[in-house]
Formats: structure tokens, sequence, C-alpha cells
């Protein structure tokens, strides 16, 4: 049995609604009453809760889109359709152009126990009278967690997400079959036993005795970088191009101006200079600020400075729009807006389109430098590798000095070697002979 | 009639704020508190809405003045477009549960214009609606500003009323996306100063009267 969720009459006089946010993505499990997308109509925003438990089986309109109120938008797939992993022939996916095809709905659906839970709904009460954030209730349900046997710290009686990641950490290994009390004649009926308590990624896997090996799904967005990397990787001639910068003066820069821009409620790191470097290198070679469409090249008028965030589970690349308007305090502030909300994983599509020059940071986990694959359809990017003090020859004498490694990858079908140091000469200088007024 | 219990805050920075009213919305949404109204003013900020959200165009003021001034700008989980609050400006965000039988955005959003309306009356000062603009009036010059996210039937965000503000500030912006209009204050209008202090108490008395709930003024602790 499935819901279909519709777009909400939001008052008398109005006729329809857009929607701003989807908060869950097809596959995802959810319970009645969990937020699921968000809307917008006249002055209003306004966040849409689920009408029923179940799967998200599949969204029909897009963000951005605006339909009349009782327009299907979503449809949830029933508890039953959890239970017996039988999907409806609606169910095939409706889901936005870049996404890739979901799992096959068996895969994102929950180990057996739980999934009788919530078709019980005396199991779904006490989970209910049990008081808990989705977060937590998602955690629970990802874990095989009875909420009621959790004591929870929070204001009445409250479980915290705390409280649960430290149930599931003290519980035995073992726990994850016995978590729940489903009734023993139906275990049998879960068709490989309990999967492994584990996310695609992050976490160490759970084996099972016996097992010598688990299989588990990506997550969407791993599924899309792998896809891009391996298309990129296709699409463009990659060479690399590695250049030594001394960052002595850019350090010096930060420890004269870096409380002024505290002030201003912003922390001077060393990636605003960086972007600030390419932009004026991008602007003095646009060749580099372009694509390849066939056989023409496609110079872009604006410099839109995607920066690669790592997350937990992936890597996503917000982009700096026209990167090239802004002065060192906006990029600033710019990256570090973006880097927050990719982090709590709040941007919108908008956030990582049309970027046209990619910053990525390898050197931020240790790496001297990397050899970063091109974010198509850009045809360049650069690697910034760790800062480190090292002895250098400054004067034919030895100095220390706080030098990285920068690489560029880039795409030689458009870029011979000889521009691509050329702009890498271009950033250098722009680094080590830093205006100090541009701060 | 259903209690509202009235806070005033003073001067609170606009990501304490939100963060504030997540609580809140929370609190409400269990039952452990009453429908709130916050009272409070913001230092400078310039807010984008869901219709502005990755747009620069409606702010104005160059990076360097921006930065000149400390003035932050920042995406918000309400509707509406950009707008600029500062000192002098009563900001209110009422936490209320519409259930059951206030669940109309629209309506919602005319009952606070009217709450303007009135506490503007109370000060003598004549202020309108203007046909498909949401907001209060004067003479073609905007009083007030609203701005609205509903949970749950649950709301928060709210308006912004111009007792006595820099009315500079909103050179930095075009407030709400509206290029063609001006921006105007209580003070403005009067010819002399009025106190956000004073502005808050007939909003806090309009508010009850508009959407019939029997005031409590809580003094902060």
């Amino acid at each position: 049995m499935s819901t279909d969720v519709v777009m909400p009459q939001m008052g008398e006089s109005i006729a329809e609604g857009t929607v701003v946010r989807w908060l869950r993505k097809v596959g995802d499990e959810i319970d009645r009453d969990e937020p699921l997308f968000e809307i917008s109509t006249d002055k209003v925003d306004a966040e849409i809760p689920s009408p029923a438990a179940g799967i998200l089986t599949a969204i029909k309109v897009h963000e951005g889109e605006t339909v009349p109120i009782n327009s299907v938008v979503a449809v949830i797939g029933g508890a039953d359709d959890v239970a017996t992993a039988a999907p409806p022939a609606e169910a095939a996916p409706v889901i936005p152009a870049p996404t890739p095809p979901a799992a096959p709905p068996a895969a994102p659906a929950p180990p057996a126990p739980n999934s009788l839970a919530a078709a019980d709904p005396s199991a779904t009460a006490a989970v209910e009278r049990v008081r808990s954030s989705p977060l937590v209730r998602r955690l629970a349900r990802e874990h095989g967690v009875d909420l009621s046997q959790v004591t929870g710290s929070g204001s009445g009686g409250r479980v915290t997400k705390q409280d649960i990641l430290t149930h599931i950490d003290r519980r035995p290994a073992a726990a994850s079959s016995a978590a729940g009390p489903p009734p023993p004649s139906v275990a049998p009926a879960a068709p490989i036993g309990p999967p492994p308590v584990v996310s695609a990624e992050g976490t160490a896997p759970t084996f099972d005795a016996g097992q010598s090996s688990v299989a588990v799904p990506m997550t969407v967005m791993r599924r899309r970088i792998a896809e891009h990397m391996v298309a990129s990787r296709r699409t463009s001639a990659h060479v690399h191009s590695i250049f030594e910068v001394d960052f002595s003066r850019v350090q010096q820069l930060r420890k004269a101006h870096g409380a002024r821009y505290e002030q201003a409620g912003t922390k001077l790191t060393l990636m605003p200079f960086i972007a600030k470097a390419v932009i004026d290198a991008l602007r003095a070679m646009p060749i580099v600020n372009a694509s390849v469409d066939g056989d023409r090249v496609v110079y872009k008028r604006d410099i839109n400075l995607g920066v690669a965030v790592a997350l937990e589970s992936g890597l996503i690349v917000p982009v700096v729009k026209q990167a090239d308007e802004k002065n060192l305090l906006g990029l600033s502030r710019a990256i570090a807006d973006l880097a927050g909300r990719a982090r709590a994983r709040q941007l919108v599509p908008a956030d990582v389109q049309d970027g046209t020059f990619t910053i990525t940071n390898p050197g931020g986990f240790g790496a001297v430098f990397g050899l970063p694959i091109i974010n198509q359809p850009q045809v360049a990017i650069l690697g910034v590798g760790s800062l480190e003090k090292r002895p250098v020859v400054v004067n034919d004498a030895i100095a220390i000095r706080s030098i990285a490694y920068l690489t560029l990858g880039f795409d030689h079908r458009l870029i011979d070697g000889v521009v691509a140091d050329q702009f890498m000469g271009h950033v250098k200088r722009g680094l080590e002979q830093f205006e100090e007024s541009i701060v | 009639m259903t209690p509202l219990d009235v806070r005033r805050l003073g001067t609170v920075a606009y990501g304490d704020a939100i963060e504030l009213q997540c609580a809140l919305v929370e609190d409400r949404r269990h039952g452990r508190v009453d429908d709130l109204l916050l009272l409070l003013e913001h230092p400078p900020v310039i807010t984008r809405g869901a219709g502005a959200r990755n747009r620069r165009d409606h702010v104005l003021a160059d990076p360097a003045t921006l930065e000149a001034e400390a003035i932050d700008v920042v995406d918000t989980g309400r509707g509406g477009d950009v707008t600029y609050h500062g000192p002098g400006q009563l900001v209110g965000y009422p936490i209320l549960d519409l259930k059951p039988d206030r669940c109309d955005v629209r309506r919602y959003v005319r009952d606070l214009e009217e709450v303007m309306i009135r506490a503007a009356a109370a000060f003598g000062v004549t202020a309108e609606r203007v046909d498909g603009l949401t907001g209060v009036w004067v003479g073609g010059a905007k009083l007030g500003a609203i701005g609205v996210r509903v949970s749950r039937w649950i709301t928060s965000h709210g308006f912004a009323f111009n007792v006595d503000p820099d009315l500079t500030g909103f050179g930095l912006i075009v407030p709400c996306g509206i290029a063609d209009r001006g921006v105007t204050s209580l003070s403005a209008t009067l010819g002399r100063t009025v106190s956000v202090a004073d502005a808050g108490d007939a909003i806090a008395a309009s508010f009850g009267d508009v959407f019939q709930r029997t005031v409590r003024l809580a003094v902060p602790a």
C-alpha cells in the first residue's frame, strides 16, 4: 500500500506552492510526521511532514517547481511494501536527472525486525512515547535499537543523539540481531539474516560468524562521485604540473590582519589568499577559465570558483559565484559559509552548479601534493599540498620558509604545458608577492 | 482566551535568535511552552529569504562597504526576499501554534500586517496594505516587513517594524526585492523620536487583540 504525498493547501485563497527543498531522498525510510520537504507560498516558507511511514519511493516534483495544491509531489511506500520488499509498480524511482538510479528497493530496506516493528502499530506507539528527535529515531532504526530501552538524559527523559550513540557503542556486537523483540516464528523469513550494522562508509563493517565479506550499497553521493571521476578521466587528457610556493608573506599577512578579520566574524585562512591569486591568474589567462564543447572552446565570463569540501562520507564542491567580484573578506566569508553549509548538508543545488575552476586541498590531511582529477566540464583544477616549514636557499643562504606544493591538473586538449606553467607562475607570484593593500 | 507570553530580549545577534527560535518551535510543538512573541532588536545584518537565496543583486552595497560597516549577509529559512535589520527596528518573532483554527498562511501574514497597522495607529500614524505586496506602508514607503516560516503550523521568523532605525542601513539593499519604493519609520513619519520600548508595548497590545490572545508580559531573568 502506498501513500501519495500532495502539495498541501496552506490557506483558503492559496492555489499553488513551490517545492523549495527535499529533506529526504528516494529510498529513504521515513516516519509519519518527520519533515519531508519545504515549500514556499507568498512570503511564507513551510516545512511539510510526511503523511505516512514507509519508504520514499518517488519524487515527482523537483526543487524549484511550482504546482497546484493537491498535486502529487511524492509517493511513500507503505510499511507493508517494506516488509515484503515487493514494490508496487509505480515505485519506479522518479528522481532528478543527474541522480543515478536508486538502489533496488530491497537494498535500502531496513532489517526485517525493524520493518515488522513499523508494521505493528503498538510497537510504533511505544517508540512514539519516547521523546526523541527525528535524527535519534533514524539512528535507532539504522542500528535496530528499541528506543524504549535507551535511558534518556535530555529534558523530560528525552533521548539525545549522545544517549543513543553511547547505547550503540556499549552493546555487544552480536546484539544487532537481538535488537528489538521480533517474534521467533518470523525470523526465518529474513532473507539473509540481519544485515550488517554499517553505513556505506566511515564505520567499520560488522561481520557475523562465518561471513568473510559484506556488501553494502553505496550512498547516492558515493555513486555520483564514482561516475563523475571515471567520466572525467575518460573525457580529459590529464596532465599535472607541480610548483613550489613560498607562503611566508601570506603567513605574515595572516598574522598581521587575522585579528581584524576575526572581529568581522571570519577566520583568515590560507584559502582566500589562494583563491585571490587563482582569480587574478584566471583573469589574465581566460583559456584556463573555459570548457570544451565539441570542437569549440567556450570561454566563461564569470569566475565561479569551486572549493572542494571533504564530508564525513564523501566530497562536494560548492561554488563561490562571481568570485572575481569579491574582496578578500568576501571570499573568506563565502568560502566559510559554503563549507559550513556543506558540512551541515544545507547546500541547495545552485550552490554546486556553474563552477568554472576548482581548488582542492589534499594537504589538509597531510599530502605533500596531490594529482587531482578535473571537475568536468572545467579544464583545470588546483591542488594545494600541506604547508610546512622547509629549509630553502634564499640569496645563496639557507633560510626557513613556509612552503607548499601547488599542483595544476589541466586538460591537454585545451591547455599546453607552457600555458599551464605561465598560469602557475602567475599564481605563485600572486602569493609570494601578495599585495598588502588587498588584505 | 489562549495565553501569549511576550518575551522582550533586548538586542540579540541574528544567529542566536535563529537558534533560540528553533528550540522554542520544538518546545511549542511538544507543549512545553505556550504561544510566544519574542520582541528584540538585531545588530546590523542583511538577511535573505528563500526568494533571494544565492542572489547578490538585491544587496546593493559592495563587499568593501559591508566590511567597513561590519555587516553580515545571512541566508535564512524564512519566506521573502532580502531585508535589513538594525538598531531602532523592533523585530517580532511569534512562535504560535496556528492549529486548529488559524491554519492559513495568507491569513497569518494579513494578521501580522494588522498588528503593525494597529500599533502604528496608536502613535497616530496611518499605515496601510498595498495590493500585491506584503508588509505595511506609509505613503508608499515601507514601515514594516514580513517574512515567515511555518513548520507543522508552528510559526517562526515574523515581522520587522521600523520604529527609529538609521534609515541609511536600507540603502545597502533593495528591500524585499521591491526597487521602486522607499523605507520609512515611525520617527521619520512623526518628526519625533519614538522609542523601541514604547513601540514594543503597542505591538504587544495589538498582537493580543488581533490574535485574540491574553498577553502576559514576561520580564527577562
